[in-house]
C-alpha cells in the first residue's frame, strides 16, 4: 500500500507548522517523512540534514511510537508536530503509550558486545544525528526533537 | 521502493531502491533468504539508488550478513553515498562491514 494512498495524510500542504496524525501502522512512516523533508528542502536545510539527519531521526521516532508507545494498536494513532524558526526545527512525535525512561533504554550499539545486534540502534541515531532529544508527558508520552539550522553558503 | 537481485557471475547483486526502513525490511531479508535457500553464497548489496536508511534497515543487513556467513557465504555493501557513509560510520557497521566504493570494486572483491 503506498504512504499517500491514505487520505488522512494531508496532499499538497503549505508548509510548517506541519501536523498530522496516522494510525499505528509502520507503512505510513515513510509518507510522513517525505512530508517534513520535502518541507525542509523548500526551507533550505542542508542537504545532510534533508537526507540523513531530518529523515533517520524522524523514521526512529514514528516507528518507536508505533511498536512500544503504541504496541502496534491500530485502535491507536500516533501524531506529528512540526516546527521550522529561524533557529530551530522541531519535531514532536506523540504516542498514547505510558512513557519510557530515555537514558535507561538508550544503548551503546557501537560497543563490541553490541555491534553485532539486530536492535537497539533508534534511540542512539535519533541522539546522535539530532542536538535535541527530550520526551515528556503532555495529554500522551511526547518525544521531542530539536534540530538547529546550520548556515549554509548560496553562491551564484 | 523496492529490491531488485540480478545475478552477476557467482554474486547476488541486491539493489536497494528507495529506503530501507522498518516498513519494508522484511521484504528484503525475504528475498535474500530465498537465494540462500537456494544454494547462493555471495551478496552485494548496492546501495547507489538508495535514500535512506534506519536502524531497522542497518539492522537486517547485520542479521542477514551473520545468517549468510554461518552458511559460509558472505554478505558485502557497495555504493554507499557521504550521508550512508556517516550513518555507518556513527554505528561504528563500516567496521563490521566490507564496503566497496562502487559495485564493480564490490563484485571483483569476491
Amino acid at each position: 500500500m503506498p504512504p499517500f494512498s491514505d487520505p488522512r495524510l494531508p496532499h499538497g500542504h503549505g508548509g510548517f507548522p506541519i501536523e498530522v496524525s496516522i494510525p499505528s501502522d509502520v507503512r505510513f512512516i515513510e509518507g510522513v517523512v517525505g512530508l517534513v523533508t520535502r518541507q525542509c528542502v523548500e526551507r533550505h536545510l542542508s542537504p545532510t540534514d534533508c537526507n540523513l539527519t531530518v529523515p533517520v531521526a524522524l523514521t526512529e521516532a514514528l516507528s518507536n511510537a508505533i511498536l512500544y508507545g503504541n504496541a502496534r494498536d491500530s485502535s491507536k494513532s500516533v501524531t506529528l508536530r512540526a516546527t521550522l524558526n529561524e533557529r530551530d526545527l522541531v519535531l514532536e512525535v506523540v504516542d498514547e503509550g505510558t512513557g519510557f525512561d530515555m537514558d535507561a533504554c538508550t544503548i551503546d550499539p557501537t560497543s563490541p558486545d553490541n555491534l553485532d545486534r539486530e536492535d537497539g540502534r533508534g534511540l542512539y541515531l535519533m541522539r546522535a544525528l539530532m542536538d535535541r532529544v527530550e520526551r515528556y508527558t503532555d495529554g500522551g508520552n511526547v518525544v521531542r526533537l530539536t534540530l538547529h539550522r546550520r548556515l549554509t553558503l548560496h553562491r551564484k | 521502493m523496492s529490491f531488485a537481485i540480478r545475478k552477476s557471475g557467482d554474486v547476488c547483486v541486491v539493489d536497494v531502491e528507495g529506503q530501507l526502513i522498518v516498513g519494508n525490511r522484511q521484504e528484503l531479508k525475504q528475498k535474500v533468504l530465498d537465494e540462500l535457500e537456494r544454494g547462493e553464497r555471495r551478496f552485494l548489496v548496492d546501495f547507489s539508488q538508495t535514500g535512506y536508511i534506519d536502524s531497522s534497515g542497518l539492522g537486517v543487513l547485520v542479521s542477514l550478513s551473520k545468517k549468510i556467513r554461518e552458511s559460509g557465504g558472505e554478505l558485502r555493501l557497495a555504493s554507499l553515498n557521504d550521508d550512508l557513509k556517516t550513518l555507518f560510520e556513527l554505528t561504528k557497521l563500516d567496521t563490521l562491514f566490507q564496503i566497496a566504493h562502487s559495485r564493480e570494486s564490490g563484485l571483483s572483491s569476491f
